[in-house]
């Protein structure tokens, strides 16, 4: 065997890993057809949740401690022999979250073009990622992105701004998608939020724990397969339910062109415009109240009081009676809380949005700021995308600089099958709301409509506002999450679909909910304990160390999701604006421009997150109140920028503060302006190795 | 180490490609999503054009864009002597 070279090697490892991975899929599309022939059957519903839950869970652990391991180079990179496809296929699953899995497609349902700033910041970051760094890090070849920021940089300042910048993006996000990993175990096995948060806590760690970066990278291949089909499957039944063509992708451009004629039609109909005038008159009403609330209540009560004395005065039906009970207002507390929110009620007076438009807006200017926005919002999310440490790690474990690029087409490609398909679900699932749901009767709504309504109002609620027993769209209140979880259910399919879609949400949680606590835990054992305070560790020590760390970090992360911290979603686009201006200018002047020094790169990501977190301290409500900011927004605001894109002036302070720094202070020494000139080139003979082992 | 002319070569080459590609993702990107409204708002196969490069097109031309990349350079890699060998 010693005559066999590397590529040889790897070549049959490929062959391996490709028979491994067909029989697992054919095996996983084997037991989804065994339960819905089950089902069929009478198998509870139940049952059908437990099933999926404890097999796909079970099978990542077994992957997982297959994959254990105590050696370093497997431990951090599995071993830098992961072929670029399925690297590609980890990355997939490493990058698409929960938010993506499921959020994506309910976003784009509610904002209409304006969300596709999420499906093309998403996605074209991996230019960024290929053409700016994948290769060039894969060269350098250590284990971290401090890693690389410590050697080029110098010293252990530039590394240690890199740990935290790490850290403050990776956890934010790492908490959002345990959260997420709660919401879908409890909607499997109908168990208690913080009961599903620490079962799924469960489930992270088995894939992660034992085997490091090796069993995350072959989990997360088996996660890509189980979310792509889960996601695939609805989308393609409801198209044939509507198109009769089995490729949504290419058919439901005539499905928009049906919701926007629909649209035209709703925005005047007359008993749309009179939920909508309702809702108006209820809304100015509420502000009058709210304007001397104990004076309202008073008034409330005595009104709620006497009807409820004519009701029983006159024997009305009991229900009729405790109707009227539960309307006389508790306090005035309650009162106030009632009024404020049918004071927001306002928002639905409006005329329901038009989905293709871009950049809606009452006036020329209103357009301009969305405008403005849109484009902010997509550099943020794809400079973010591409300085992110869990998604540029994944290049560290690829066997060469070549596959290292060809491994972020890979990535693209298959983090592309799921986000072209995201906006077809939208149009497809409003075309079924706007033609089925809106114009039916009351008395005749879907099962499943009445199901949702029960499990959380929040997602689905439908209420007879104008009393004319038909539902009018204005009478709908939708919330994102629902268009991906409740499709099958839609579309008429089994039970035995949305049980896999919950699985495949799952398997989107768990892959980068793995990947971010990597990060975290290498960024704490390799480059602060190992590289900083105790360079003699052994490699044992090491690995144990890491091990105890991610133990430590995950339990800090699902204790914090189970407190439901507000305004999640919102802590997650941030790490993307704070990761963009952190990690994007040191990076690619690292690599691109010799010059470039330890004082430059210091202070530039300092510089950089820092007016990316003042300016989002400053406009963002749920950070003004934690900070206590008095001023107004609107003197706060820049531009009209939204805190979500604080990015947008982050990014460029970022390059200007490492270039003017640099060129003040001494370039940097011979011995770093050849490790530039090393990470440029694939190969160079009778060079330096970076590569740690 | 001392880099030759052709290094060099090399490295002007990749980024001369670099930035041709980064040419077409700013206008994929930027320049049709700021003109969404008018220039590109004309009816593609159902969609507004802007709309369909948002959902699709532009995600795909993404895909190409960094296939192109490696491909160009895996041929400019042997082309140079710089390419990674079976050690």
């Amino acid at each position: 065997m010693a005559t066999q070279t590397k590529s040889q090697v790897q070549a049959a490892f490929f062959q391996t890993l490709k028979k491994a991975y067909s029989f697992y899929t054919g095996g996983f599309v084997a037991f989804v057809i065994l339960l819905a022939i089950a089902e069929q059957m009478g198998l509870p519903r139940k049952w059908i949740g437990y099933i999926f839950l404890f097999a796909t869970v079970g099978l990542y652990a077994g992957i997982g401690i297959l994959s254990r391991t105590a050696d370093i180079a497997e431990y951090y990179v599995a071993g830098r022999r992961v072929p670029a496809f399925f690297n590609g296929m980890a990355t997939g699953a490493d990058w698409m979250s929960a938010a993506s899995f499921i959020g994506m497609a309910g976003t784009l349902y509610l904002t209409g073009y304006f969300g596709l700033a999420f499906v093309l910041g998403w996605t074209g970051g991996y230019c960024l990622v290929a053409l700016f760094l994948a290769p060039y890090l894969r060269k350098f070849g250590q284990f971290t992105i401090p890693d690389f920021l410590g050697a080029r940089y110098g010293g252990h300042i530039p590394r240690f701004v890199g740990i935290l910048a790490a850290i403050l993006c990776s956890f934010t996000y790492v908490v959002a998608q345990i959260y997420g990993v709660g919401l879908v175990t409890t909607r499997l096995v109908d168990v208690p939020f913080e009961v599903g948060v620490f079962l799924g806590l469960g489930g992270i760690l088995v894939c992660s724990f034992l085997g490091g970066m090796r069993a995350v990278t072959w989990t997360q291949v088996a996660q890509y397969i189980v979310l792509i089909v889960a996601y695939m499957i609805p989308v393609i039944w409801l198209s044939v339910k509507h198109t009769g063509v089995p490729i949504p992708h290419v058919v439901y451009g005539k499905v928009l062109e049906k919701v926007t004629a629909r649209e035209a039609e709703l925005i005047k109909d007359p008993k749309e415009l009179e939920v909508r005038k309702i809702f108006a008159e209820r809304s100015a009403a509420a502000k009058e109240k709210l304007k001397d609330v104990p004076k309202a209540y008073q008034a409330d009560k005595a009104a709620a009081t006497n009807r409820l004395a004519d009701l029983k005065a006159q024997n009305a039906p009991s229900e009729q009676i405790k109707a009227a009970e539960g309307a006389i207002p508790a306090s005035v507390d309650a009162a106030k809380a009632a009024y404020a929110r049918d004071a927001g009620l306002a928002a639905r007076s409006g005329p329901p949005l038009r989905h293709a438009e871009a950049f809606p807006g009452k006036d020329d200017q209103a357009r301009d700021i969305n405008r403005k926005n849109f484009l902010a919002l997509i550099l943020c999310l794809m400079v973010g995308t591409a300085a992110l440490p869990h998604i540029l790690m994944r290049y560290y474990t690829t066997p060469s600089v070549k596959e290292a690029r060809q491994s972020v087409t890979w990535s693209l490609f298959f983090i592309f099958l799921l986000y072209f398909t995201a906006p077809a679900l939208a149009v497809l699932a409003k075309f079924d709301v706007y033609t089925l749901l809106v114009g039916s009767e009351f008395s005749k709504l879907p099962a499943w409509v009445a199901a949702w309504q029960k499990v959380d109002a929040t997602l689905l609620s439908i209420t007879d506002i104008n009393k004319d027993g038909i539902v009018q769209l204005a009478e709908i209140v939708i919330g994102g999450d629902i268009i991906v979880l409740a499709t099958p259910e839609i579309a008429g399919l089994p039970y035995v679909i949305s049980g896999l879609v919950a699985a495949g949400g799952l398997a989107a949680a768990l892959s980068t909910a793995d990947g971010l606590l990597l990060t975290i835990a290498n960024a704490l054992s390799h480059d602060l304990y190992y590289k900083m305070i105790d360079p003699h560790a052994s490699t044992q020590k090491r690995v144990t160390i890491s091990k105890v760390l991610l133990l430590v970090v995950a339990l800090i992360a699902a204790w914090v999701a189970s407190q439901k911290p507000a305004d999640i979603l919102f802590l997650v686009s941030a790490a993307f604006s704070l990761a963009a201006a952190g990690f994007f200018p040191a990076l690619t002047l690292g690599i691109f421009w010799k010059r470039a020094n330890k004082w430059g790169a210091t202070l530039g990501m300092l510089a950089g997150v820092g007016i990316t977190f003042y300016y989002m301290a400053m406009t963002q409500p749920w950070l003004r109140r934690v900070f206590g900011v008095q001023s107004s927004i609107a003197d706060n605001t820049w531009w009209d920028i939204n805190p979500i894109s604080a990015g947008i002036f982050g990014i460029p302070l970022g390059f200007v503060v490492i270039i003017v720094v640099s060129l003040l202070t001494a370039a940097p020494d011979k011995e770093t302006q050849e490790l530039v000139d090393h990470v440029r080139y694939p190969h160079l003979r009778g060079d330096i190795d970076t590569q740690a082992t | 180490m001392q880099l030759s002319q052709r290094h060099q070569e090399y490295w002007n080459k990749n980024l001369v490609m670099t930035t041709v590609l980064m040419v077409i993702w700013v206008f994929v990107t930027f320049v049709i999503g700021y003109y969404a409204r008018d220039v590109f708002s004309f009816n593609f196969f159902g969609w507004p054009f802007a709309f369909w490069i948002g959902a699709q097109g532009g995600l795909a031309i993404y895909v190409v864009l960094i296939g192109v990349y490696a491909w160009y350079m895996g041929k400019l890699d042997r082309e140079y002597d710089v390419a990674e060998g079976d050690e």
